[in-house]
């Protein structure tokens, strides 16, 4: 298996695990046929997302993804932690296989999800513009 | 780093003697059997040789016996031997849980002007007889269905099939890469008229296969050349290969038994144990009629590479049916074809055992295995609380 040690140090010693209780919002997407389904569920205060943990079914690139993502959108604003790009965690993990990269856009779907969630919560009204779900398209089911 | 080999069904280990009978005809014998002058033409003698051992193994006759260069070239010598020998039948019966070499060949075939008709098996993995028997028909013109499944390790009643098959005047071919060596087969009674076998299954090399074509079959070559193989496969010899799956054939003879008795007690031991320190775990496949070195185990909730990458770091092979594992992120066939739940095919393991496994290897998994199950569990947003409140139900539930 071509991972490279990023991805096996996240995978095996993945950060933020768990689910906040109360949480602000909450995220879950992918799909159990697919074998992946991540939950990210995030604490926020004052635009910010001050705790976000995760939990995932999945292989050790789901693990790994959502790992990492987790440490890149904590302290950040709504705004910023939106334009994390599937690439860019794929990125901080130096790399993923190919066919591993639909993991990276669960991640950042994930992150989507939960912040849409909030919104919602708080605002009554989502996002405005969801991206377009590209973890499915890479399935054929 | 300890090294705990369980993926025999993947391929074994070349047994040390082996190695020893192929040596010589690398280094000494490196003649060519086709040649007239005694330093190649001793090489012949001792290819019939191990044509004996293979033919002995599984009580054919030496005649019966043609070497190809693996498990995927005899199953495709046999389907195009067949079909090319008798061209007014256009019709071939499977299952639905062959091996790629069967499954993908009829795939091509169904695409390509054949009719093929897929059989089912039950959630344990066992063919439906009755529908096979509806299934062939006049126009059949052969009858694949494995020995024993590569995945789950389930036997099928061959000789029930091949009674079948022979009521409708059709031919029965079987992939019994699984099977060789692992149960005992006798060949002289049977209703099997094509059988393929594969060397790196059986602790001998990979790229060294053999085919069993019953006398009197009518069968066209599929690799076209020489004389070789009495024209039934054209290309010279892989002498040392052969040599060397003449010596594995050998040897399985003297360790078939083994196979029923200690092996399949380190399985049993294995399999029980498993379940019982690794809760909300299923086996799948039939637990009777099943190869006695192979456990296949579904872990709900989690997901089979991680399984694999840690039982990785912890030395020990093995493999799963999980999409993520099989290269085409196509889950496997074989437990859908059971209908095994998505989330238990993801989490799937297969653990296959040989005669070089010892009593504290599979300790050694005993100890390993659950606590990675637990670990990934932890990471899992699924598991018997939510299945308990009732929530979401459990994953599979909710496909």
């Amino acid at each position: 298996m071509q991972y490279s040690p990023k991805v096996m140090d996240h995978f095996a010693n993945p950060r933020n695990v768990g689910e906040i209780a109360g949480a602000d919002g909450v995220g879950e997407v992918g799909n159990p046929a697919c074998g992946d389904i991540m939950k990210m569920s995030l604490k926020i205060k004052d635009n910010v997302i001050v705790d976000v943990k995760f939990k995932t079914f999945g292989c050790g690139a789901a693990i790994a993804t959502s790992s990492i993502s987790t440490e890149m959108i904590k302290g950040k604003t709504l705004e910023d932690a939106l334009k994390v790009t599937n690439k860019a965690v794929a990125e901080a993990l130096d790399g993923l296989p190919p066919a591993k990269m639909h993991c990276s856009v669960l991640a950042e779907e994930a992150i989507e999800a939960a912040i849409d969630d909030y919104l919602k919560k708080t605002t009554g009204k989502g996002l405005e513009k969801k991206k377009a779900h590209k973890h499915d398209e890479r399935h054929e089911h | 780093m300890k090294v705990v080999y369980t993926d025999n069904n993947a391929t074994t280990k070349v047994a040390t003697e082996v190695v020893d009978a192929m040596t010589p005809y690398f280094t000494e014998y490196y003649g060519n059997p086709s040649s007239m002058h005694t330093f190649g033409g001793q090489v012949a003698k001792k290819i019939d040789f191990a044509r004996q051992q293979i033919a002995e193994l599984i009580g054919a006759n030496p005649d019966e016996i043609v070497f190809t260069s693996c498990g995927t070239e005899s199953d495709n010598t046999a389907i195009w031997g067949v079909l090319r020998a008798n061209p007014h039948k256009r019709h071939i019966v499977t299952s639905r849980v062959e091996h790629p070499a069967i499954y993908n060949l009829c795939k091509y075939l169904a695409q390509n002007g054949y009719h093929v008709t897929e059989i089912g098996v039950d959630s344990h993995g066992m063919i439906d007889l009755s529908e096979l028997s509806d299934a062939v028909r006049e126009d059949t013109a052969v009858v694949s269905i494995m020995y024993a499944n590569n995945e789950t390790g389930v036997v099928f009643p061959i000789e029930e099939i091949g009674a079948i098959v022979k009521q409708r005047g059709s031919m029965l071919h079987t992939d019994a890469v699984q099977a060789v060596g692992k149960l005992p087969i006798n060949l002289s009674k049977s209703t099997i008229d094509l059988l393929t076998l594969s060397g790196h299954k059986l602790h001998a090399p990979k790229g060294i296969g053999a085919l069993f074509i019953r006398k009197g079959t009518t069968f066209t070559p599929f690799i076209i050349g020489g004389h070789q193989e009495k024209n039934r496969r054209g290309g010279t010899e892989n002498v040392p290969s052969i040599i060397g799956l003449g010596k594995a054939c050998e040897l399985a003879k003297k360790y078939v038994n083994e196979e029923q008795t200690r092996i399949k007690q380190l399985r049993d031991k294995l399999e029980t144990e498993i379940l019982k320190r690794a809760p909300d775990t299923r086996v799948n496949g039939h637990k009777a009629s099943r190869l006695p070195n192979t456990t296949n185990l579904s872990f709900e909730f989690v997901e089979g590479e991680a399984i694999l990458l840690l039982l990785n770091e912890k030395g020990i092979c093995a493999s799963s049916g999980s999409a993520c594992t099989s290269g085409s992120l196509e889950p496997s066939h074989v437990l859908r074809a059971m209908g095994v739940p998505f989330t238990a095919v993801h989490g799937s393991v297969r653990l296959s055992l040989s005669r070089y496994n010892t009593a504290d290897e599979i300790d050694y998994i005993i100890e390993h295995l659950p606590p990675i199950i637990r670990r990934l569990r932890e990471i899992s947003p699924y598991g018997r609380e939510t299945k308990v409140k009732g929530q979401t139900s459990t994953v599979s539930a909710r496909l």
